[in-house]
């Protein structure tokens, strides 16, 4: 998973003169409770990145929790926070992941 | 009319001539009273603005509400707010009140109520006497429960009385009512008031227990939970809900049979902690008379008419209506050969004598209907008619 | 790692709100795709934003749907009888000056069995924040018409659709005197927790109307019987002008829906100003 954790983002387009690889940007993780989930879909339908998606799984009360569209990193998402939000059953959020040891990269 | 009293004054120590209604706002201010929360209703009235011109000064805060709606949950806020908390009214205020006084039963909230009987039904004689609330008083609100309900027979009873209201409903966590009359609360006579430090004043039990280990309606022996109140860390769940001991919802029979036996049982436990009588001339009786408020004078007027007449006549005086004092009528009922009830109303002690005296002896009502009091002598022709 | 499960979602078992809620409350009983959930995410976070103390923080609402809100928050919470959350929630609030109470329940409970305790409140400009969320139908018992049906509104008591006007809850506000008073629909999620936010942090009596979206007992009988379809309509609908005049933002059957910051005065006394006001007065007069 952490992967993502060393990946710049791709959005929005920074000034050239910005030396990027002085900084290391890191992308939120979107976290599911999906136990929680009443599929609502407002998170997938008001993301504005889109995307997330209705996942094929169903939950113990019957219900299809959200999914990242194939495709899709966290690196897409705008951290606008609006589907935590939005979401009736405290379901899912958005964090920066706790810094673990030995993930820094050379600075 | 009160007397300046630097060190306390919510105490107006010090003789008075004055009325119920007034006795009823000091004796509350003395209980520490320091929310009134009402709205304007004859024959009551008189203790709201007696309570409007104090509670400013002792930093209390007094709100004339809408309507009593309003007053009855603006006092269980108040309550929740950590402070001792009133209001006072007459019957139809009364009957608007019942489904919060059902609120405050559930939630276990110490307020006290003033009900200044007028007669009814409906608005019936705002500015006349009734005793026809005392099965409201008891049964006023839907579902099962047991309340305390007392009866002052004269203007001094006023004081004693509204301030023994707070310390039960503190002691026990419920709404306990004052059921005055109109008569009592517009009568003026002696009242004295003593100093502060010669009263009993109890408060409502505190947790002990850190916030986080804390069941707020988790009850010991005395079936009383302690009551964290707003804004001290405890994070207080209250619901007129059926709740477990967390407060939590919890609409299962379980639950509802624990929750609604308890607050019915620390009354029904605890009956005799709360009882208050006065017997008169009663230890050789052969006829009883059993009366409360404005009645039990004129009652008493007349046990004195017929002693000197050589009938063994002797008074029961309920202070305490709610709970019904039983076990005493029952004992009555042995000893005397005829039981005489005078009320205001159309037989409503009458009837709760008749259930306790299991049929035992003879149980007559002397009913007026309201608007007028029983004299002496009316009560003494019962007495004398065999 | 397999590539796939890379792609997912973070599995997780607790939502960083989670300590402000009731433990062991949640799931909470609201239908799927009701709004109530977002609203009580949203005090929640309007409350962290707002800084205010957590002890000096009360919750009060009446009866309905909206008003199980006060049960899943771990403020001290009161669930009253059903219209009368205000008169208490002025009590609680006039005890302790410092208090921050916070009245949350439905339009059903606020202005037709409480309506007259609403008016009053405002009047008096009690220090309560008075949320009303506002779903156009009495949800929990079924979905009978309401004081905010608007007029065509199908529901089991108005079978052959809602005939009576229904009430301008802004306007109804501001003309009782409030001094604070926006609309936002449970869509604006955002600039509802600045709403929150800004009525919390002010004194006197404060107001913000929620249209929430009631899909099981208003959307189905209205052609929006999902809680999306509702949230899409709020979206198209919807319009934002702060300082509308509030005259104006009726909402009738197919009408815009006017939301944003209507009212917001500044310095007017409150109750709390009033009663301390009186205590002063008493004591000089030494009656």
């Amino acid at each position: 998973m952490n992967t993502s954790l060393d990946r710049r983002r791709k959005k929005p387009e920074w000034p050239a003169f910005i030396d990027l690889s002085k900084y290391k940007i890191k992308a939120h993780h979107v976290h599911i409770i999906k136990e929680r989930c009443k599929e609502c879909e407002w998170c997938i339908i008001y993301c504005p990145e889109e995307i997330l998606e209705k996942s094929d799984k169903i939950n113990v009360k019957g219900y299809h929790p959200p999914q990242l569209i194939e495709g899709k990193t966290f690196d897409d998402c705008a951290e606008c926070h609006f589907c935590e939000l939005i979401c009736p059953e405290f379901a899912i959020y958005v964090e920066v992941p706790e810094e673990e040891e030995g993930s820094e990269n050379n600075e | 009319m009160s007397k300046k009293n630097e060190d306390s004054p919510e105490v107006a120590t010090g003789q008075h001539y004055t009325t119920g209604n007034h006795a009823a706002a000091e004796g509350s201010l003395a209980a520490g009273c320091k929310f009134f929360g009402g709205y304007p209703i004859t024959p009551s009235s008189e203790i709201a603005e007696h309570m409007a011109l104090r509670l400013p000064k002792i930093n209390g805060n007094f709100v004339q509400f809408e309507d009593e709606i309003a007053s009855i949950a603006g006092i269980l806020g108040a309550s929740w707010g950590g402070v001792k908390s009133m209001t006072a009214t007459s019957g139809p205020g009364y009957s608007l009140m019942v489904e919060n006084i059902g609120l405050g039963l559930m939630t276990e909230t110490p307020c006290v109520i003033v009900n200044v009987q007028r007669g009814g039904p409906s608005t019936g004689l705002p500015t006349l006497i009734g005793q026809q609330d005392v099965m409201q008083a008891r049964w006023g609100s839907h579902g099962d429960y047991e309340t305390i309900a007392i009866s002052p027979s004269n203007v001094q009873e006023c004081f004693d009385l509204a301030l023994e209201c707070f310390n039960l409903s503190e002691q026990y966590r419920l709404p306990v009512t004052l059921l005055m009359d109109e008569v009592i609360g517009h009568m003026s006579e002696r009242l004295v008031i003593p100093p502060k430090e010669e009263l009993t004043i109890i408060s409502r039990k505190k947790p002990t227990d850190p916030p986080d280990k804390h069941l707020p309606y988790k009850a010991d022996d005395s079936l009383v939970p302690p009551m964290a109140t707003a804004g001290e860390g405890y994070r207080v769940m209250v619901t007129g809900l059926t709740h477990d001991e967390r407060g939590y919802p919890d609409l299962t029979p379980e639950a509802q049979d624990k929750a609604v036996r308890r607050i019915n049982d620390k009354i029904r436990l605890n009956k005799d902690k709360i009882i208050k009588l006065e017997e008169y001339m009663l230890d050789d009786a052969k006829t009883a008379i059993v009366s409360f408020g404005t009645s039990a004078r004129a009652a008493k007027g007349a046990v004195n008419r017929a002693r000197k007449k050589g009938i063994k006549v002797g008074l029961l005086r309920l202070i305490t209506l709610w709970p019904f004092p039983d076990e005493k009528i029952d004992q009555l009922a042995d000893q005397v050969d005829r039981i005489i009830i005078p009320e205001i109303n159309y037989g409503q002690v009458t009837r709760e004598v008749e259930r306790a005296a299991h049929g035992k002896t003879e149980v007559k009502g002397d009913f007026r209907l309201g608007g007028a009091i029983h004299t002496p002598q009316e009560i003494l022709k019962e007495i004398e008619r065999n | 790692m397999s590539e796939e499960e890379e792609f997912q979602l973070i599995e997780s078992d607790v939502h960083p709100l989670d300590g402000y809620l009731r433990e062991g409350r949640i799931p909470h009983i609201f239908c799927p795709a009701c709004s109530l959930g977002s609203v009580m995410n949203i005090i929640v976070e309007a409350i962290k934003e707002a800084k205010l103390e957590n002890k000096k923080v009360s919750v009060v609402s009446g009866i309905g749907c909206t008003g199980r809100i006060s049960g899943y928050l771990n403020y001290d919470s009161f669930h009253t009888t059903h219209g009368r959350a205000i008169p208490f929630a002025i009590g609680l609030g006039v005890t302790d000056p410092e208090r921050k109470v916070i009245v949350i329940s439905g339009d059903g409970d606020l202005f037709a069995i409480g309506g007259n305790h609403f008016i009053h409140a405002a009047r008096r400009n009690a220090d309560i924040t008075v949320i009303c969320v506002n779903n156009f139908n009495y949800g929990m018992t079924g979905g009978q018409v309401g004081p905010t049906s608007y007029k065509g509104q199908y529901q089991s008591t108005a079978p052959y659709g809602a005939v009576e006007e229904p009430f301008n809850l802004p306007d109804l506000a501001a003309s009782c005197g409030a001094v604070y008073v926006a609309r936002w629909s449970a869509l604006d999620v955002r600039r509802m927790k600045d709403s929150f936010t800004e009525a919390l942090l002010k004194k006197g009596f404060t107001f913000v109307e929620v249209l929430g979206s009631c899909p099981t007992t208003f959307g189905r009988r209205n052609q929006l019987a999902e809680g999306k379809k509702i949230l899409e309509y709020f979206h198209e609908k919807s319009e934002i002008q702060h300082g509308a005049d509030t005259k104006t933002v009726g909402i009738s059957k197919d009408s815009k829906i006017i939301v944003g910051k209507f009212i917001d005065i500044e310095d007017k006394p409150t109750l709390t100003d009033n009663l301390m006001a009186v205590q002063r007065m008493s004591k000089a007069k030494g009656k």
